[in-house]
């Protein structure tokens, strides 16, 4: 499978975990980003995901392979969703396959932490109230950690 | 201490072949020799118009900053002698105005590589390679011995810096000092100028997403613009959509890679603006 990649579908964890599978590795670890339905304060009823695609794809391919090299670890993958998303669909999946379990969850970590500074990948979420938002964005005047 | 630049329009010429007024003529959608002193005034800190005496009323000059002819009836020295003598502390960026192929970036380029310890710094012709009076930088240490060269009867300014201590460049543009001086030639340069897009004006196309896709109300447009930078191309298109985010909140990406907001913008780039981020 590709390094970084985006689905328009529900993402399939079984088939990504199948790829990083590896007579070498003694281990996996994945991390799954789910929607939930609430944010600072505020009750979500569905969300939709935009991407540049174009470029994360080549920023989210760098992010991967700088885990593997930073970590040692044997496979690495991610994957996104784009579209619109309801509450409790799988937003983002990575998984790691390693020798041993302190760098598979390391570099786990490290990629989302990456994947959520780095892509250029934005969230819309609607709210019970029939607002909606781009998180990060609305409330400009005071920016706030992502 | 260097001395200040000044700028000089050199407008008094007879136009003999021509037949008319070549300070007149229009190339860039006003009369030449306005385009000629607004492009002096981004490079030196004050500007004249250099004039016959006989022309200080004319309508196309009498508004602007005006250096007399003291010795008028020997040609374009006679401006850059009354120059040098008016301001005698400050260098002069001396422009004719029958060079309808300048452009900013090649007088940029001249006054970036100005060398105060000469005579004068002025480009190759790019025919005979000699220097081009009348796209240079005179030094006040050029007054003296223009005088006397003046007082030896001599007029040609070229052979004057031929024989001085010039900075010779070469031309960074090989046809930006192609003159002209026949009904002829004129129609052949504006006719090029037309069907030759200004160097300075670019298409690109701009791709929005999220709230900015939102904010614009379209996701893509194609554009051209003057715009230098991304910088200065984002500040453009606030003024034509509701934009809340600030540029310092946002990044850019030119061609699909993350760029600075100061990178020249190309023709035909693909410019995106990047809000704040929420993957994950």
């Amino acid at each position: 499978m590709k390094a970084f990649s985006f689905s328009q579908a529900p993402l399939t964890p079984d088939t990504y975990r199948a790829a990083l599978a590896d007579p070498a590795a003694g281990g996996y670890a994945a991390f799954e980003g789910w929607v939930r339905n609430h944010n600072e304060g505020h009750a979500v009823t569905r969300l939709e995901y935009e991407a540049f695609e174009a470029l994360a794809n080549t920023e989210g391919e760098r992010i991967v392979a700088e885990a593997i090299a930073r970590f040692g670890v044997t496979r690495a993958a991610c994957v996104h969703r784009v579209g619109a998303l309801a509450i409790g669909d799988l937003a983002v999946w990575v998984g790691v396959s390693s020798r041993h379990r302190a760098e598979a969850f390391a570099a786990c970590r490290y990629i989302i932490d990456e994947v959520k500074h780095r892509l250029p990948i934005w969230k819309k979420e609607h709210y019970v109230n029939g607002d909606s938002g781009w998180v990060n964005c609305e409330r400009c005047a005071h920016p706030h950690e992502h | 201490m260097i001395p200040a630049l000044f700028g000089l329009v050199l407008a008094g010429g007879a136009s003999t072949r021509m037949r008319t007024d070549k300070a007149l003529l229009d190339y860039h959608g006003q009369p030449q020799v306005r385009w000629a002193f607004g492009l002096l005034t981004k490079f030196c800190t004050a500007t004249f118009v250099s004039v016959r005496p006989d022309q200080r009323d004319d309508p196309s000059r009498a508004g602007l900053a005006q250096i007399v002819d003291r010795q008028p009836g020997i040609g374009p020295i006679a401006g850059i002698s009354a120059a040098l003598l008016e301001h005698p502390q400050a260098a002069w960026l001396v422009l004719a105005c029958d060079l309808p192929f300048l452009t900013g970036s090649t007088l940029q380029h001249l006054v970036a590589q100005r060398d105060p310890r000469k005579v004068a710094t002025a480009y190759r012709s790019a025919h005979d390679g000699l220097p081009e009076p009348l796209c240079a930088i005179w030094e006040p240490a050029a007054r003296e011995p223009l005088l006397a060269y003046i007082a030896s009867g001599k007029q040609c300014p070229r052979k004057f810096l031929i024989n001085a201590d010039t900075a010779l460049l070469d031309l960074p543009e090989r046809a930006a000092l192609d003159n002209v001086n026949t009904r002829e030639e004129f129609e052949s340069a504006a006719a090029t100028l037309r069907h030759r897009p200004s160097p300075r004006s670019k298409t690109v196309r701009v791709q929005y997403y999220a709230i900015l896709r939102e904010q614009a109300g379209r996701s893509e447009e194609t554009l051209d613009t003057s715009a230098a930078t991304p910088a200065e191309l984002y500040e453009e298109l606030r003024r034509r959509h509701p934009f809340q985010l600030a540029a310092a909140q946002l990044k850019v990406a030119l061609n699909s890679e993350f760029a600075d907001w100061q990178t020249p913008l190309q023709h035909g780039d693909t410019v995106v603006f990047i809000p704040p981020v929420a993957g994950g």
